[in-house]
């Protein structure tokens, strides 16, 4: 597995899909047999890991969206976030 | 996620007819008498019913689900409304090209069955020649771009080749392993003798597992079902009874697990006659077994009572006969010497089969 640094371009793995839930308003991540609830900046993050943004442009969009914290602190969130996800194998890191 | 009731995951057993007669089989042993009697229109209401009370999940399922004609139909409707769609199969009989057109109508996820790692092995407890076939689907399951779920039952007979059973799922591409030991009931309970396996090579497989799962992070997402005849605490099965699982039997019957009508004195609605949210809210049967009310000791003032909530119980009526008993799985259940004697038993193994069949006394 390779680590996920602000070049890599993420994706979703295929076993994943984002969904809209209703009854919570919150996006789940939703694979076989499992769930994952999404507060929204995370929600965020996996719209746009498609393999077109590297980290550092998703970091951008998402410090300019929220723009009352550092960037180098959404940076620090996001990667962390993504590495959790990767091991999950839930974003595949683009390097593969 | 909150604590209120809330079904997550609908079990649509499509059909109770497999073309396998799997020694473990989780059907009810009377399943010959439970007809598929939902038709492709109640099943689509049924899962759009499901839907509006909270269902993200579906699970085609059986029974072998490529039986019914209209799962197309069936994988469509659940698509439309958003559904995670996972069909769980033996992948007999599947052409290459219904699973293409599967895969163009949505379906998400494929789950494939594997008994053993050799022909021979898996088509004993299979009952039936399956096994070549089973590797051809799976890969074309991956060759579709679907990602891929291997089943492996764990028991007795197979399971010191666990490694070997890693290899394969990783040779396959697989994207996740369930290595799911037996539970049992229906069939497996039948089995027990010639299923149940020692400590020893329970724990020698367990160690083999977990080293995969360190190994294969990110990339194979390795399961390993633990079987509660051996656990300290007994499971906490389906996660609670009615609290987050829906299961629909091929005769409409609407259940919060796969064998609760196996309980006697439980009164289940049809899918066909009453609205599911009407069942799952205010439903007698939905309800018998919700909560901390029904629990006798030890689990009343256990602190694991909100973890597992009392076990199994459909084990505990099939191993008692009291569904409302502790669940002997338990080392703290009056019953568990029942479980305790079950490990002796597998100390003297025998290799007597019964297969699933629509007779029950077929010897192997």
């Amino acid at each position: 597995m390779n680590a996920i640094t602000s070049e890599s371009r993420p994706t979703l793995a295929a076993k994943a899909r984002l969904r809209w839930d209703r009854q919570t308003s919150r996006y789940l991540l939703l694979y076989p047999e499992r769930g994952l609830v999404l507060n929204p900046t995370a929600a965020d993050v996996v719209q746009l890991c498609t393999g077109e943004h590297t980290v550092g442009v998703i970091v951008d969009r998402l410090a300019a969206k929220y723009a009352s914290q550092p960037r180098e602190d959404v940076e620090r969130e996001i990667l962390a976030f993504l590495a959790q996800m990767a091991e999950r194998g839930l974003i595949r890191s683009g390097h593969e | 996620m909150s604590e209120e009731p809330r079904p997550y995951t609908l079990v649509a057993e499509l059909t109770y007819r497999c073309p396998l007669r799997c020694v473990y089989c989780s059907n009810p042993t009377d399943w010959v008498g439970h007809a598929d009697a939902l038709t492709t229109d109640d099943w689509l209401r049924v899962f759009r019913e499901a839907e509006a009370l909270g269902v993200v999940q579906l699970n085609l399922t059986g029974g072998e689900p490529l039986l019914r004609d209209d799962l197309e139909p069936l994988v469509e409707g659940a698509r439309r409304l958003d559904l995670y769609t996972n069909l769980i199969t033996s992948g007999i009989p599947l052409t290459r090209a219904r699973l293409a057109g599967l895969k163009a109508l949505g379906l998400d996820n494929v789950q494939v069955s594997i008994q053993d790692v050799t022909p021979t092995a898996s088509d004993r407890i299979a009952g039936t020649r399956a096994f070549e076939r089973k590797l051809e689907v799976a890969r074309w399951v991956k060759e579709l771009g679907f990602p891929l779920t291997l089943n492996v039952v764990l028991h007795r007979e197979n399971l010191d080749r666990v490694a070997d059973v890693i290899a394969l799922a990783e040779s396959l591409d697989a994207d996740r392993l369930e290595l799911a030991n037996t539970q049992y009931l229906g069939w497996a309970l039948v089995n027990r003798r010639t299923l149940l396996p020692t400590r020893e090579a329970l724990d020698a497989a367990r160690e083999v597992a977990r080293a995969a799962r360190r190994r294969l992070q990110g990339r194979m997402e390795v399961l390993f079902v633990t079987p509660d005849y051996y656990a300290e605490f007994p499971k906490a099965c389906m996660d609670g009874w009615g609290r987050r699982f829906l299961v629909v039997a091929p005769d409409g019957l609407v259940l919060p697990c796969h064998a609760a009508h196996t309980l006697p004195g439980l009164a289940f609605d049809n899918a066909r006659t009453r609205p599911l949210a009407d069942i799952w809210h205010h439903s007698t049967a939905f309800d018998a077994f919700r909560g901390e009310a029904w629990m006798p000791e030890p689990c009343r003032s256990c602190d694991r009572r909100a973890i597992d909530f009392g076990g199994c119980r459909c084990q505990a009526y099939h191993l008692t006969g009291d569904a409302a008993a502790t669940d002997p799985a338990c080392s703290l259940a009056p019953a568990h010497a029942l479980v305790e004697a079950a490990r002796r038993e597998a100390l003297q193994p025998t290799a007597e089969i019964t297969y699933r069949t629509a007779r029950a006394t077929e010897r192997a």
